[in-house]
């Protein structure tokens, strides 16, 4: 990852970012002090935690059931706390 | 250098109003402002030029100095000509933005009348807020009179907007000294005069639907420190240009501009440095002085960002003593802010001046021929180094 960064002698002028939409390549899940997971048997397909997702980081799949995407999800718990069913459950993470 | 008059006229106008016809002559695309004592001439005078149709700009009344700023960015990021103005406390509201645009490479002008800073409250001049922008990126140009307030502003479009630049900058004028002050000038007969010397501006980058970027994202850890390296080195790239610059305007306008202003010191055992309108009678002292059998001298600096460190070094060379003049004061520094400039300027080289601080004529307070030789009195004491002078109880 190191060697890929640039000095400062190739930065863009005006320390513009030139390439746009690149947040995608932003691994976000490296914030996550908590993680949340997916109990699939309790999800009842409502997709209130695809809605509330500030992060687009649950996923929707052809039948409706959802998949949690950890390379963006920060953590944040919304789902969890959404939840109906409580089918999402937040978990420490490193433990 | 002979004064060419041709396309010119000779008025009168105080230093805000000229400043004013140069941003109108500069035919500025967008103006963000906020009035405040003493700049306020200037954005009320830019007001009626649009106003009248006169200037074909935008003219964006806005509720703060933090806002004029703001807007003058978005609108430089799009590629136009922009200008704004303030004092003492605005410049102060501005302070964050001042930083994104020297870093954002914005080519803004903004005329600054220079004004001390609260509290108490006062309207008049120190030098708190030209210092106040001194490590932000922006390059900063001092005016002595009217006449250098309306050619700097103009030159300094052609500085800033210039492609091996591409900075923002500020022409400081003294408050009331200058802003208020009506000084006989010449102004050029209009903006097709002007045109010649600054054409249209060609942006480095800017805001291209066809062309999308991003100006103004997050750098964290791993980028900050590598744009902040690039952003100095470009910086301090930027005196020869500026230099050129002002060659070519001196050749323009038939009047004479460089980094600093030098008044016999080739041969003088003490020199005086000082910013801003004390220059004017500064030389009348020096010349006073002289038929008196004082050896002095004197210079200013017309450019104090980037500091010019290379001429200074030279004009000192062969003085005795050297007397820095500032009108502001930098609470717990060990000396005021172009004193610690100039000493570390002097520091590595192998003679140099003793070096005196004197702080003089802040809020205004008068300085004139009396304080001066109150000033010499001081100086000549053995082993002074930081002194006051113009100040009851001193």
């Amino acid at each position: 990852m190191a060697d890929d960064l640039k000095t400062w002698r190739e930065l863009p002028v005006a320390m513009i970012v030139d390439q746009p939409g690149n947040t995608v390549e932003v691994e976000t899940g490296t914030w996550r002090a908590l993680r949340p997971v997916l109990d699939p048997s309790k999800c009842i397909k409502c997709l209130i935690c695809w809605v509330y997702c500030p992060d687009l980081a649950i996923e929707r799949l052809e039948d409706d059931s959802v998949k949690i995407n950890y390379y963006y999800c920060k953590g944040c718990g919304i789902c969890a706390e959404e939840c109906p069913t409580k089918a999402i459950q937040m978990v420490e993470e490193g433990v | 250098m002979e004064v060419k008059v041709e396309r010119q006229i000779r008025t009168g106008l105080n230093g805000d109003e000229a400043v004013a016809y140069a941003a109108y002559h500069a035919d500025v695309d967008v103006i963000a402002a906020y009035p405040i004592t003493p700049q306020t001439i200037i954005v009320e005078r830019l007001s009626e030029f649009v106003h009248d149709g006169l200037l074909d700009a935008e003219f964006i009344p806005v509720e703060s100095e933090h806002s004029a700023l703001s807007a003058v960015v978005g609108a430089a990021a799009s590629g136009v000509r922009t200008f704004t103005a303030t004092a003492s406390q605005g410049l102060a509201l501005m302070y964050e933005i001042l930083y994104i645009a020297s870093s954002l490479r914005l080519p803004i002008v903004m005329a600054l009348a220079d004004r001390a800073l609260s509290a108490l409250i006062n309207i008049h001049c120190s030098h708190d807020d030209a210092y106040a922008a001194r490590d932000s990126g922006w390059i900063e140009f001092f005016a002595e009179n009217v006449q250098e307030a309306y050619d700097l502003v103009i030159a300094a479009f052609r500085v800033a907007e210039d492609k091996n630049i591409s900075f923002p900058a500020i022409v400081n004028l003294d408050g009331f000294i200058l802003s208020h002050s009506i000084e006989p000038l010449y102004i050029y007969e209009g903006q097709d005069v002007v045109r010649e010397f600054l054409p249209r501006r060609e942006p480095i980058v800017k805001l291209d639907p066809d062309k999308p970027v991003t100006i103004g994202a997050l750098a964290l850890q791993n980028y900050y420190i590598e744009l902040k390296r690039a952003q100095a080195e470009a910086f301090e790239a930027t005196p020869p240009y500026i230099r050129k610059i002002l060659r070519e305007y001196s050749e323009f306008s038939g009047r004479k501009y460089d980094f600093i202003k030098k008044y016999m010191i080739d041969d003088a055992d003490i020199g005086f440095l000082v910013l801003g309108s004390t220059a004017g009678t500064m030389r009348h002292v020096v010349r006073k002085w002289r038929e008196k059998g004082r050896k002095v001298g004197l210079i200013s600096l017309t450019l104090y960002r980037p500091f010019p460190v290379d001429d200074l070094r030279d004009a000192v060379k062969g003085l005795k003593k050297l007397v820095i003049m500032d009108r502001s004061y930098s609470f717990g520094s060990p000396y005021a802010q172009l004193y610690m400039d100039v000493a570390a300027t002097l520091y590595d080289e192998p003679e140099k001046p003793d070096l005196i601080n004197v702080i003089y004529g802040l809020g205004g307070r008068d300085f004139n021929e009396y304080t001066a030789e109150e000033m010499w009195e001081k100086i000549n004491r053995p082993g002074v180094k930081k002194i006051w002078v113009g100040v009851r109880g001193d």
